[in-house]
């Protein structure tokens, strides 16, 4: 169940402006019945530049259609040039705010602004002419990064929020993290660079002997101690601890709080260390 | 405004002789059945008649059902012992169509077990029905356990469990069954069937939500998912749900005396429904079998409209249903049961599931056929591929989905 708020049922249940402009100066298409909703804006100008009448059609969801009712609602009467400058909080805050799984819905209302008007003034739409990032949505970089700066946008689940990028199958997202970092001026973090999120066993058991090499054995060995690796089964690491270890009473917590901890940062957080009898 | 409720499939009203049977155990009856003294004996007695009413709706043995919280409890204590029982066999076979509670589970397995599965899910035909050649085919010495609904929940179409037990059983694997839509709908035999595990629901059979069971046949190897005390001899721990467990016996009694109800009048009250709306709504279909299906269960899609937009108009006149779209931006796409099936895109978005109980009558039958083609044809007036269909022109091909 949506918690809507009164104005987008309102808009909803009492669509203003269905229908289609004959004749109409700028005509906007977004979406397609694949995606789940779709949207085909008119607008008829004036004599003075001023849009006198808007009109849509929409396929979709509660709030596509209220986005949509309340957007034909916001340009009528206003000149091209102030139209233009709606963006899709401002849809969103006339409905009284939409949930933030369906902003796109108002994301969705205002392409179809923009491209209306990129056909009235006969020019390519600008958004379009970036890289598709998402296929099964057809969302370009420059919508992701307009989305992520307008709307403040921190984690790859907001840019599906606000753009749908990322909904379908899911192959963009890596490519979405990139643009989210490249925009917010961030570097890669360091430690997840160096910990992908599947590793083939082999590859598993390198970088496990590195990490136990590197930095495990070398103070085990301060104590008198030290580690073999035994065998690697899933995430399951079964190593025996040596010399002092073997008899130190506190081998169990070495192995859980130091051991894995190490293993869990820089290979796997899902490594499990046990002892092999 | 009355509830016209037909979304049986979510969960179903608690018949008002359950909750009656259920109260004295909420109040003066509520001794722990474990204990020694008489006190707790008496409310140990009524577990154990409760479980006797529950083994004749599914010609079980009293003894080989084990009480649980839910129907997914009891899916992840099925799956996930077989898997323990066998943990040299690494396969698994299930079907696209399952519920989460198996689906998602069997897709967690590597990250639950560190041990890596290969999972078959099996294809289903564009009717929702199963290939028994391709299962066959499916099976090898790798495989732990099958794992397939008796029924489907969105689209109420029946595998045949029969058969596919019997392949299980003669090739030597475990076979579970999801039997949470099937329970009480239609008749259940285990004596006949060579199932292993089956897992039912309470509340989908009008007992209370947190209760659930698993059958597990007398003989099947068995380790335990929630361990602790001694209940259930030490099958599953944890103090008796004692309320839930008395409700549903009486459920399971009440769905033995209305199984023919169920599908007689029910049956003919869903086909009325059914064949009113698809012959009023243009461009309307059917999802699923039209007879190897659950008696109170129909799906249908309406081109060119969006599901959540035809579910909220109805809620205005206290119409339940539910939809095959979630509409949420992170799962855009239909449900994973509409894209198995392969329901074009143009219907795949308008899919709405009624589900119908015994509770159900002719007069609401009548009010939906009266209240959906009017939201149907509004809908479509606003939606730009229903005039551009005429014009022989289905939407624009900009979005390429790779979900199909």
């Amino acid at each position: 169940m949506w918690e809507y708020t009164d104005k987008v049922r309102d808009h909803f249940m009492n669509p203003r402006n269905v229908g289609e402009i004959e004749n109409a100066d700028g005509i906007g298409e977004v979406g397609s019945l694949a995606c789940g909703d779709a949207l085909t804006l008119y607008f008829k100008l004036d004599d003075t530049g001023k849009i006198a009448d808007a009109k849509f059609k929409t396929f979709g969801c509660a709030s596509a259609i209220a986005s949509s009712s309340a957007l034909t609602e916001m340009i009528k009467g206003i000149p091209l040039e102030e139209a233009e400058k709606i963006t899709n909080q401002d849809i969103a805050e006339y409905l009284g705010g939409l949930p933030k799984e369906k902003m796109h819905c108002s994301v969705m209302g205002r392409e179809a602004l923009e491209a209306a008007i990129a056909y009235y003034r006969g020019i390519p739409l600008p958004m379009a002419e970036g890289e598709v990032v998402c296929e099964c949505f057809g969302v370009t970089d420059l919508e992701v990064k307009r989305a992520i700066e307008e709307n403040k946008l921190q984690t790859v689940e907001e840019i599906t929020n606000f753009t749908k990028a990322g909904g379908g199958c899911g192959k963009c997202i890596p490519r979405l993290e990139e643009i989210l970092r490249e925009v917010r001026h961030e570097a890669k973090p360091l430690i997840l660079d160096q910990r992908p999120g599947r590793l083939t066993t082999l590859q598993k058991i390198k970088r496990i002997e590195e990490v136990l090499e590197r930095e495990v054995r070398p103070a085990l060995r301060k104590d008198g101690g030290d580690i073999e690796l035994i065998d690697v089964d899933g995430d399951f690491v079964i190593v025996s601890l040596r010399g002092a270890c073997g008899t130190c009473k506190k081998s169990q917590t070495t192995l859980k709080e130091y051991v894995e901890k190490k293993l869990r940062e820089q290979v796997l957080d899902t490594l499990i260390v046990e002892e092999g009898k | 405004m009355n509830t016209v409720y037909m979304d049986n499939n979510a969960t179903t009203r608690v018949a008002p002789e359950v909750v009656e049977v259920m109260l004295p155990y909420y109040s003066d009856l509520y001794g722990n059945p474990s204990s020694m003294h008489t006190f707790g004996g008496q409310v140990g007695r009524a577990v154990e008649e409760a479980r006797g009413k529950i083994a004749a709706l599914l010609g079980a043995r009293p003894e080989e059902l084990i009480f649980t919280s839910c129907g997914t409890e009891s899916d992840s204590t099925a799956i996930l012992s077989a898997l323990q029982s066998f943990p040299e066999k690494r396969h698994i076979v299930t079907t696209r169509v399952e519920h989460p509670a198996v689906k998602n589970l069997c897709e967690s397995l590597d990250k639950l077990t560190g041990h890596k599965h290969r999972i078959t899910q099996l294809p289903v035909n564009s009717d929702g029905t199963l290939d028994l050649k391709l299962y066959e085919e499916s099976l090898s010495d790798e495989t732990a356990i099958v794992s397939a609904m008796w029924a489907n929940n969105e689209t109420g179409v029946i595998f045949p469990v029969k058969e596919m037990a019997e392949i299980a059983k003669s090739r030597g694997i475990l076979f579970h069954t999801d039997a949470v839509q099937a329970v009480g709908k239609i008749p259940i035999n285990l004596s006949q069937v060579p199932i292993d595990f089956l897992s039912l629901s309470g509340h989908k059979l009008h007992a209370p939500k947190g209760i659930g069971v698993l059958y597990v046949r007398k003989g099947t190897p068995f380790v335990p998912f929630i361990i602790g005390g001694h209940q259930e001899h030490g099958r599953r721990g944890g103090t008796e749900n004692v309320a839930g467990i008395v409700g549903l016996g009486k459920a399971c009694e009440m769905a033995a005396q209305q199984m023919q109800d169920e599908n007689t009048r029910v049956k003919a009250l869903r086909d009325k429904l059914e064949d009113g709306l698809l012959a009023s709504i243009p461009n309307s279909l059917l999802n699923g079998h039209k007879t190897l299906r659950l008696p109170n269960t129909t799906n249908i899609s309406f081109e060119f409209v969006e599901g959540e937009a035809i579910l909220l108009h109805l809620d205005r006149f206290g119409i339940c249903a539910s939809s095959g779209s979630a509409c949420t931006s992170g799962s855009l796409e239909p449900s994973h049961v509409m894209r198995a099936m392969g329901v074009p895109f143009t219907a795949a978005h308008g899919s709405i599931r009624l589900s119908l109980s015994v509770y159900n009558t002719e007069a609401e039958v009548d009010f939906v056929l009266e209240k959906l083609p009017p939201v149907i044809a509004q809908l479509r007036e606003m939606s730009p591929f229903w005039q551009s269909q005429h014009k022989g022109k289905v939407g624009n091909s900009q979005c390429k989905c790779s979900c199909s």
